[in-house]
């Protein structure tokens, strides 16, 4: 089975996706993680100006197998929550890169983040 | 075994095929109702219930019954939960009609009901090897979160409340145990299992230390091996000023036999609903009772029952009391279930039952051509349903005519089959259970994908159910609209 991963986007061992525009950084799962979920029922989710620090759980994902963290691969400032998913949850599974974005940090992407190529010999 | 579970279907007006309406799709009715003595803002004037017939309704939940499946139809090995027959005899007790007191009589007109709850927290505290028993909690969880508070109360009378943040659980205990530290505001240090399936000594001396309040553990553990290092284990925790808590979740193998308080343990709850024949959840009112030693005794939630001087009994408030968690009696009826089931048990049934138990679970391990990969189990054994999805391979038991036992839990075995037949089971229903594993086990992956196919009702959309959860027939209607 192979997972869609864009190359321009950035990945992190716990399966978390980045992408950087005008200083904010958007953040999901990725294609895998949803997959390895199953269907996603429910999202918790991070208010506007929450302070993260790397490794700090910020959201929580439940599927009908499982319940998961996801954990902040940087520290900033949460700018955007993507609320729509608390009524849509199923968008994470539809369009991981897309509607299913998590949330907006005001922050920088740092060295040991991932990129396609090494997240896709991670999870092979 | 062959099986066939009925099914009752009806065309809707919509030429929708459903199976067994619900009662409010069959018949309704309006009531008015129109002088109260009540704000207007806070009444309505009419109301519509669901309204039909006594037959009718008899034949609906009858219906409902034959298209489900419970532990009256058969073998039910959901392993760690103890779904044991109960036998009818505590209902009739339950029953009974001096049973229905008010909460609130005094207790000089509600002396019988003390008694027995007197008994039942003496009977409680000799199994468990604890010197006093609180009969309040009223569930299973409760009972783990009134067992903290418990410990909480300890540390903060002995001034160590603010350095005690710490509650150390194994990675393969009950979700319950994790929830618990975490709603009593406890941070959860979780250690992983040894190689052995038993606790690691070694790895819980780093999780233990100045900051742990209590330890939580059971045992025999969630793969049913007894936990041999026990008196090591209590050691260690007692040395570093912890508290040891156990989880009665698997008290059915120890019944009569050994008994936490011998091991060390400090605090306990009982799960009369898996032990003592009380029901399973769902909802209903239940009873978690905790067990603690004597240095905790005076922490106990407020009522607890004792004996006068003058052979009375009475409610009171202990000592240093750390609050309420539920209130009067507790849940009286449930308790008085359990009360009936240890008397008509006795010493000597109570060991039998924890010797069935582990007999039960043994011989039926023993038929299963599956791997089984720690050992040696008590009441209840994980086996490995090897490259098959564990799930799916309980899907095709289902067509024998069984409830499959818990699936993919503990994580420390793949494609988990956690089973405990308990006490209950005849060997002829043991061998019924060893064909049902036998049966899937051979069906190909194409085949359990199809099961099950002799069900009322086969794949559950799950996915739906969780997402647009309809708690209530009158989301229904909403949805309808």
């Amino acid at each position: 089975m192979s997972f869609d991963i864009p190359d321009d986007l950035y990945y992190t061992e716990s399966h978390e996706w980045l992408a950087e525009s005008d200083g904010t950084v958007r953040i999901g799962i990725s294609d895998f993680a949803q997959d390895e979920l199953g269907d996603i029922v429910f999202v918790e989710l991070p208010a506007e100006g929450d302070d993260l620090d790397v490794g700090d759980a910020f959201a929580t994902v439940e599927s009908i197998k499982a319940v998961s963290d996801v954990y902040a691969p940087i520290s900033g400032t949460v700018t955007a929550a993507n609320d729509a998913l608390l009524d849509a949850p199923e968008a994470i599974n539809e369009d991981p890169y897309g509607d299913g974005w998590l949330l907006e940090l005001d922050g920088d992407l740092t060295d040991d983040l991932l990129d396609a190529d090494d997240y896709a010999a991670q999870i092979e | 075994m062959n099986y066939r579970q009925a099914r009752w279907e009806r065309e809707t007006d919509d030429g929708e095929t459903v199976a067994e309406p619900l009662l409010s799709e069959k018949g309704t009715e309006t009531v008015t109702h129109e002088a109260s003595s009540l704000p207007d803002d806070l009444t309505r004037d009419e109301l519509t219930l669901p309204e039909l017939s006594e037959p009718e309704v008899a034949g609906h939940y009858t219906r409902l019954s034959q298209m489900t499946y419970s532990i009256e139809h058969g073998p039910y090995p959901l392993g760690s939960c103890t779904m044991k027959y109960n036998p009818k005899f505590t209902e009739d007790v339950a029953a009974i009609d001096d049973g229905a007191i008010h909460p609130d009589r005094p207790d000089e007109f509600a002396q019988g009901t003390l008694e027995l709850l007197y008994g039942l927290q003496a009977f409680l505290a000799d199994v468990g090897g604890m010197d006093e028993v609180t009969l309040q909690p009223p569930a299973g969880a409760a009972g783990e979160f009134t067992g903290l508070q418990v410990a909480k109360a300890y540390h903060r009378a002995n001034g160590e409340h603010e350095q005690r943040r710490e509650v150390v659980v194994p990675a393969s205990a009950h979700g319950t145990n994790f929830a618990t530290a975490a709603l009593a505001g406890y941070d959860v240090v979780e250690f992983p299992a040894g190689e052995d399936g038993r606790v690691n000594v070694e790895a819980l001396e780093d999780a233990v230390g100045d900051a742990t309040a209590a330890l939580m553990l059971t045992n025999p553990n969630t793969i049913g091996l007894f936990e041999r290092d026990i008196e090591e284990i209590a050691d260690l925790v007692h040395d570093a000023g912890g508290l040891l808590y156990y989880d009665g979740a698997n008290l059915n193998a120890l019944l009569g036999r050994a008994r936490p308080g011998d091991m060390g343990f400090d605090i306990m709850h009982y799960n009369v609903h898996k032990t003592f024949a009380s029901p399973h959840g769902g909802g209903g009112p239940g009873a978690g009772p905790i067990g603690v030693v004597d240095d905790l005794a005076a922490f106990l939630p407020d009522p607890h029952v004792r004996e006068t001087d003058d052979g009375e009994y009475e409610l009171y408030e202990p000592e240093n009391s750390f609050g309420k968690v539920h209130g009067f009696h507790g849940n009286w009826l449930v308790l008085l279930k359990t009360y009936a089931y240890i008397s008509r048990l006795g010493d000597s049934g109570l060991k039998d039952t924890s010797a069935m138990a582990v007999l039960n679970a043994n011989y039926l391990a023993s038929q299963l051509d599956l791997e089984i990969p720690y050992g040696p189990f008590h009441h209840e054994f994980v086996a490995s349903a090897g490259d098959t999805d564990a799930a799916e391979f309980a899907k095709g038991m289902l067509d024998e005519g069984v409830h499959p036992p818990t699936t993919k839990w503990p994580a420390i075995v793949d494609e988990a089959l956690m089973t405990e037949p308990t006490e209950a089971l005849s060997k002829d229903q043991l061998d019924l259970l060893a064909d049902a594993f036998a049966a899937a086990g051979q069906k190909s992956d194409e085949e359990l994908a199809a099961a099950p196919e002799t069900t009322a009702a086969a794949r559950i959309d799950q996915t739906s159910a969780a997402r647009n959860p309809r708690l209530s027939w009158r989301d229904l209607e909403v949805a309808d609209d």
